[in-house]
């Protein structure tokens, strides 16, 4: 399976996040899974004219693309022309190399949140009129239309995230290559289920701060981040606290709030990214499928239920006391 | 009578570029360095919270987002006249340092060496060898050094969650505490890096490569036996004569970086043959011949703006051309160097001037430089001490972050007004590297340093233009944010 990858208005950090990846050589990785690179912009060796031809050739049809990976979000201004980014090397805006090279494609991946919603780029006034393929935020259209179907009746796969994790990318490629991903894998937005099937929350190293409602007050504190620093990560869709991030990493396990990087129209949650906004003392953004009442009910009775080690290491940055040691009657 | 040759994309830069050569007598006479792609970052954070500038900017470039988090961070911790705790202060360092120490590791061999692979040099007695271990994705190289650099980036698991794109800098310092046994695995994972450069990239321990004071003692160390990928570079370059390409402006400016309890590790300053000031207020972005709006005169960031036009008489970039008085100047690990005083780094310069050989030998001597000050900061942590003090900003007020990214200088100016960012400028490294032309018609320093090279109308690239442009080691998608 050959793949082609292009970059359009994103920063590039979801190649250098795939870079990171902890199994190896991902080149060997890629050869092991049967992916083989026909053009990356980062890592492959042509560039300037032969890469050029080589893009026109898969966007007349000359060279079949199995897999087109686009990575960073489809700049469509100004006014519709595309002029934001024109594709090195002549005139031709990107996004036209993009609705191209899609409708040959075998499959086409969005890789990273720019490409699958806009992302980022779409914050604020969004300069550049950017979008994702399938998605302009949440509502589907972007580049290529909320009918686009790619040569075998899928969506555009969105492997979301800001960046998403080596492993997202890989694991979705191998599916592919293994002819293993059907739409029933992907979720109401289109990513990889075996990754957005879970929240962050799953696993965080905070459980215990969050059971009690014993909540961080400021940076560094160990506490629970979702009450006052802004965490999103109870209805957020990612494994990031079972499949850690460089190591032992997540964002909860580096100290700060889940920013739900992988959701559509993350990049303007309406308040302030590290701060939870609240109406009468609760945070409104209950956690997925909890019931409003219950959860007001629960977090009362457990916050008056803390133990006395929980809420005082929630404000502080170490551990200001252990676990009690039980010993067995003699 | 000149000939016209429109070249891109660039592949192995971070980002999009395409060069404009006019060719006349075989030799490029002019070349327009062109940065094809507009975000709007500037715009889109007018209006935003101070603090959300957190989350945004790092977004700005996925290989220096931990530099523009920590620009960004001065700024916000200059607004708020606060300055971070000791443990703060050192995370910082380290975690920036991992990312510019994995930077030049990912530029020298992904982005750089490759092009010695190429089938240009077939025939050269080198090009066996070094296909066999540089060739871009299939060589024993590139396959050798992902992994270490991975395990390396282990370092951004404990220190920052993950990487790209943390949120651990703050401007009152980390939000990541470390225990002591988390300080003795990042000890572990250096150690372990130390190994790879040692044995792999070296053939020498780290600080023989930092004792090293000039060419001669670089050319009698490379002839001792000993192996690693510097002495295969260093053949490369003798036989190709890369000591004499890629001349651009002969004046170095860097920001200094790394701060230690008095001054930074390495200063900031200006190198124009002596020593000179940096006086920061006598920059200025010019933007006659960038896709922008003019508002009067050439601007300084503090009060700079950025409205995109669709057509401008004369633009050819999205890129601003940013001056220090007027004149253009070279950033980088060399240019870094030179100013903070390594003798390797000024011996290199003597001459010729800056040329491939010395960028890409700069930046592997900073690696041996930076690596055993990251293990003196981590003996220098102390669990239990403060990581993070609470930042306030007021409604009104302005800062400037100054930093060193792995390619160079990167300074973010803020200005808040009535509690939201009024306007918010980001002069990135290579923007001074690649700016275009300003209304004096004075080429950028890529543009100066492909001046004169052998090029053709017609046949393929000489590899010659791709070692110049990639020994910058440019970051487009900083260069126009």
């Amino acid at each position: 399976m050959n793949l082609l990858w292009l970059q359009s208005g994103g920063c590039g950090g979801c190649t250098l996040s795939w870079l990171g990846s902890e199994h190896g050589s991902l080149f060997r990785e890629l050869a092991d899974e049967g992916v083989e690179l026909l053009w990356h912009p980062s890592i492959s060796e042509t560039g300037v004219d032969e890469a050029r031809d080589l893009i026109a050739q898969c966007a007349a049809g000359l060279t079949a693309v199995d897999v087109l990976c686009i990575e960073g979000s489809l700049l469509r201004g100004p006014r519709g022309t595309g002029g934001f980014h024109r594709f090195g090397g002549g005139a031709q805006p990107m996004i036209e190399w993009v609705r191209q090279i899609a409708v040959r494609a075998q499959h086409v991946v969005a890789v990273g949140s720019c490409s699958s919603w806009g992302g980022i780029t779409a914050a604020g006034m969004n300069p550049t009129d950017a979008c994702g393929l399938q998605y302009d935020g949440e509502a589907t259209g972007g580049l290529l239309g909320p009918d686009f179907r790619d040569r075998t009746g899928l969506p555009v796969i969105n492997v979301a995230g800001c960046p998403p994790h080596p492993d997202w990318i890989t694991e979705t490629l191998a599916a592919l290559a293994h002819g293993r991903l059907r739409a029933e894998h992907l979720d109401d937005f289109g990513r990889p289920r075996f990754f957005a099937d879970q929240l962050v929350h799953h696993g965080c190293p905070r459980n215990e701060y969050y059971e009690f409602k014993a909540s961080a007050q400021k940076s560094s504190d160990q506490g629970c981040l979702m009450e006052h620093l802004g965490c999103g990560g109870t209805q957020a869709h990612a494994d990031c606290n079972q499949r850690l991030w460089n190591g032992e990493g997540s964002c909860l396990r580096g100290g700060y709030a889940c920013i739900r990087c992988t959701e559509p129209g993350f990049e303007e949650p309406g308040h302030a990214f590290e701060a939870t906004p609240k109406i009468a003392g609760i945070p409104i953004g209950l956690p997925s499928d909890m019931p409003k009442a219950w959860f007001i009910a629960l977090a009362a009775l457990s916050k008056s239920a803390t133990p006395a080690r929980v809420r005082e290491n929630a404000t502080a940055d170490h551990l200001l006391r252990a676990p009690s040691v039980k010993r067995g009657k003699r | 009578m000149s000939t016209r040759r429109i070249v891109g994309p660039f592949n192995r830069v971070e980002g999009d570029l395409e060069i404009t050569l006019d060719i006349a007598d075989g030799r490029i006479a002019a070349a327009y360095v062109n940065s094809p792609m507009y975000r709007g970052f500037e715009q889109l954070l007018q209006g935003k919270l101070p603090a959300d500038a957190l989350v945004l900017v790092p977004r700005i470039c996925g290989i220096c987002s931990v530099a523009q988090s920590a620009a960004s961070a001065l700024a916000l911790a200059d607004a708020a006249g606060i300055e971070p705790p000791h443990n703060g202060r050192l995370a910082a360092n380290l975690t920036l340092a991992t990312e510019n120490l994995a930077d030049h590791l990912t530029h020298f061999y992904l982005f750089f060496m490759p092009d010695f692979a190429r089938a240009d040099y077939a025939g050269r007695a080198w090009h066996a060898a070094t296909v066999e271990r540089f060739r871009a994705t299939l060589g024993s190289a590139p396959n050798q050094v992902l992994p270490a650099r991975a395990r390396f980036m282990q370092m951004m698991g404990l220190l920052a969650g993950k990487w790209p794109h943390t949120l651990a800098v703050q401007p009152g310092g980390s939000t990541r505490p470390l225990q002591s046994s988390e300080v003795f695995r990042l000890h572990r994972i250096l150690r372990e890096f130390r190994e790879f450069l040692e044995s792999v990239t070296f053939g020498a321990k780290l600080e023989e490569i930092a004792m090293i004071a000039s060419r001669v003692q670089l050319e009698a160390w490379r002839a001792k036996s000993g192996g690693g990928d510097l002495r295969a570079f260093l053949a490369i370059a003798e036989d190709l004569d890369l000591w004499h390409l890629g001349r651009g402006t002969d004046r170095f400016m860097s920001y200094g970086c790394y701060r230690e309890e008095d001054g930074r590790l390495f200063p900031a300053g200006l190198w124009q043959g002596t020593a000179a000031t940096l006086d920061i207020s006598s920059i200025r972005e010019d933007i006659t011949h960038a896709w922008y709006a003019a508002a009067g005169l050439p601007q300084h960031p503090a009060e700079g703006s950025t409205l995109p036009v669709a057509e401008k008489d004369g633009a050819y970039s999205w890129c601003k051309a940013p001056r220090l008085s007027g004149q253009v100047v070279e950033t980088g690990a060399l240019a870094r160097q030179v100013v903070a005083g390594h003798p390797l780094a000024r011996d290199m310069i003597e001459g010729y001037g800056a040329s491939v050989a010395a960028r890409v030998a700069a930046r592997l001597l900073e690696v041996a430089l930076v690596l055993p000050v990251m293990e003196r900061w981590l003996t220098e942590l102390m669990p239990g001490d403060p990581w993070c003090i609470a930042a306030k900003t007021a409604d009104e007020t302005s800062g400037v972050g100054l930093i060193e990214a792995a390619r160079g200088s990167l300074g973010h100016w803020i200005t808040v007004r009535r509690g939201r960012i009024h306007n918010y400028q980001i002069v990135a490294p290579t923007t001074w590297n690649f700016s275009p032309r300003d209304s004096d018609g004075q080429p950028g320093a890529l543009e100066q340093a492909l001046a004169g090279l052998p090029a053709s109308a017609t046949d393929p690239l000489p590899a010659a233009i791709h070692h110049v442009v990639r020994s910058f080691d440019p970051c487009m998608v900083c260069t126009v944010h």
